[in-house]
């Protein structure tokens, strides 16, 4: 069965969630991942949301990270000051999502500026939550989409810091969190060498060659010796998928790129700014 | 005794020029009628501040009221840019100021002003290039153990409005669903403005005083307006127009486009009763179906 880039994104993503863990979710694509994982092998996953909805069960797919559809049913409802103090700096999130308009080689995410922060060419939204969750979470999935301008060596403003953030390692900055143990894209899985931090090409997707990955990523990619096998979406997930989770809304979230596919996590809506510059070339 | 006014009275009387102005509510809750009121009576060189600047603010900053941003998140969540906030901060020069956080920053930024601290301590922005940006975001060494923890100044604003579901004539202000930084901006300011969509009697309010967010005390007036958070919503009472915030991307992209919205939609309008007077079709759309709460025990 044939699928959309966003498809398999959503069913890697899904595939690397654990049953029983604790997740801070975006919008999107993590929250359709999310519910795959819980309409299958994880039943038992806890999502929290930034906006104070803990143990959410969104009837609907939520439009904005603050949707009423994550109030109703939920275990908990609390203020933000409880979100980012009792859960995200006490330590209880084991994964976070996070996207951006720029991922480098470390793994660090840029969604506040592309050029001179001062006097920008192209302003994103910023961190939101983005720069705790990255710093806190026990260990993030960033979803974003290859190309080069998204994947530079170095970008352009650290909103949320990777392996290595301007010379410094996660432990020298005192940083808690494990950082990106995976950046899902829609050609590959790449993932941090143990020692020193830098993105690698892990794993491909089916029919992907590691040339393509490598043209999609702004600096000389280090490929592992032995890859990853990604399975494709099974027909399970597909119909899981279509039929239930993201059934429509123009665009579907894991359809076709067209700008809000992107939109993956508070940091992340930045994707969607970056695909539009993309778009139209750097202006 | 009654703080009970209009939102004319309630805007003239305390939201001055110059002012530094706080309309929070994390999508939920957010109080669009409060803004337009601050439009229409032409406030300038306003600091904004808030976690998420939303629609609400573009609106404000291209209605030329902003002189300064203090914010977190500076999108059209679901939908994509605030593009009047784009165009204010991409032009050369600038023609709006920033004072930028993550959300946690701005969190902290309203404890430390709730709690009449000068600053907050967090474990945060390691890594990151925003203290290099923002020379408010400082750290201090822990006298107990000696680490390194990040701090942000307390932010105290002149004036606060909250959108609740339901107060009562004082001001004891109960909100459900999400709760937001409210809370915490409320107590830290100076004044506070509750809109809500019902005023109830105060039984209503002391039969559960535990969903009771905003006590009176730190209420200065309070502005009855139905459907007063539109676009945004009010859990139980209706949804976000979801429809409206994708409509934006178009509308503010066009500053003309924009200034023909504004025009008809804020000054073309004399209050929010006649806003939404003009929408008959809202209630049909966006009007919150049932889902009630348990009932508990208060007695002993």
């Amino acid at each position: 069965m044939g699928y959309a880039p966003g498809e398999i994104m959503a069913c890697v993503a899904a595939r690397e969630l654990h049953d029983g863990e604790v997740v801070f979710v975006g919008i999107g694509l993590p929250n359709v991942a999310c519910n795959l994982a819980r309409a299958t092998h994880a039943p038992g996953l806890v999502l929290i949301y930034e906006s104070g909805a803990i143990g959410a069960q969104p009837a609907r797919l939520p439009v904005s990270i603050g949707d009423p559809s994550l109030v109703t049913g939920s275990l908990m409802l609390c203020g933000m000051a409880d979100v980012f103090q009792l859960f995200l700096q006490n330590g209880r999130i084991e994964v976070g999502f996070l996207g951006g308009a720029q991922v480098d080689r470390w793994g660090n995410i840029n969604t506040t500026v592309i050029g001179d922060y001062a006097s920008p060419k192209v302003r994103l939204p910023g961190s939101g939550g983005a720069a705790e969750i990255a710093i806190h979470a026990r260990r993030t999935l960033i979803i974003a989409r290859l190309h080069p301008r998204a994947f530079p060596a170095q970008v352009d403003f650290i909103t949320s810091p990777g392996h290595r953030a301007r010379g410094g390692t996660r432990a020298e900055l005192g940083i808690p969190g494990a950082g990106p143990t995976r950046v899902i894209t829609d050609k590959a899985i790449l993932a941090a060498n143990a020692a020193s931090g830098e993105l690698e090409l892990a794993a491909l997707y089916p029919g992907v060659t590691v040339e393509e990955v490598r043209r999609g990523v702004g600096w000389e990619l280090v490929v592992r010796d032995a890859l990853d096998e990604v399975m494709p979406p099974s027909v399970a997930e597909l119909r899981l998928l279509r039929e239930t989770l993201d059934p429509g809304g123009v665009p579907r979230v894991t359809g076709w790129y067209r700008g809000r596919v992107m939109r993956c996590g508070r940091g992340s809506v930045g994707c969607e700014a970056a695909t539009e510059m993309i778009g139209n070339g750097a202006k | 005794m009654s703080k009970v006014v209009s939102m004319r009275d309630a805007i003239a009387e305390h939201v001055h020029d110059g002012d530094v102005l706080v309309i929070e509510g994390f999508t939920h809750l957010i109080s669009f009628a409060a803004a337009h009121e601050v439009i229409r009576q032409r406030r300038r060189d306003l600091t904004l501040c808030r976690l998420t600047p939303d629609v609400i603010y573009d609106q404000m900053i291209a209605a030329g009221c902003a002189a300064k941003l203090v914010f977190s998140w500076a999108g059209n969540p679901g939908a994509g840019s605030l593009h009047a906030f784009r165009r204010a901060v991409e032009s050369r020069p600038p023609t709006l100021a920033i004072e930028e956080y993550s959300h946690f920053g701005m969190v902290a930024r309203f404890s430390a002003g709730a709690a009449r601290l000068p600053f907050w301590p967090l474990n945060d922005y390691q890594g990151t290039d925003l203290p290099g940006v923002n020379p408010n975001i400082r750290s201090v060494t822990c006298p107990y153990t000696g680490t390194a923890l990040a701090t942000v100044p307390a932010l105290n604003p002149d004036v606060t409005i909250v959108h609740a579901q339901r107060a009562d004539a004082e001001g004891n202000a109960q909100v459900w669903g999400l709760l937001g930084v409210q809370k915490e901006a409320a107590f830290a300011s100076q004044r506070v403005i509750v809109v809500v969509e019902e005023l109830v009697p105060s039984s209503v309010i002391r039969a559960d005083p535990n969903r009771t967010i905003i006590p009176g005390l730190i209420v200065d007036a309070v502005v009855v307006e139905p459907w007063g958070a539109h676009p945004s919503y009010a859990q139980g009472f209706y949804d976000r127009d979801n429809a409206f915030y994708v409509d934006w991307e178009a509308i503010s992209r066009d500053p003309a486009t924009l200034a023909a919205y504004l025009d008809e939609w804020v000054y073309g309008v004399a209050d929010r009763a006649e806003y939404v007077r003009r929408q008959p079709e809202l209630v049909a759309r966006l009007a919150a179906k049932a889902a009630m709460s348990g009932e508990v025990s208060y007695g002993y």
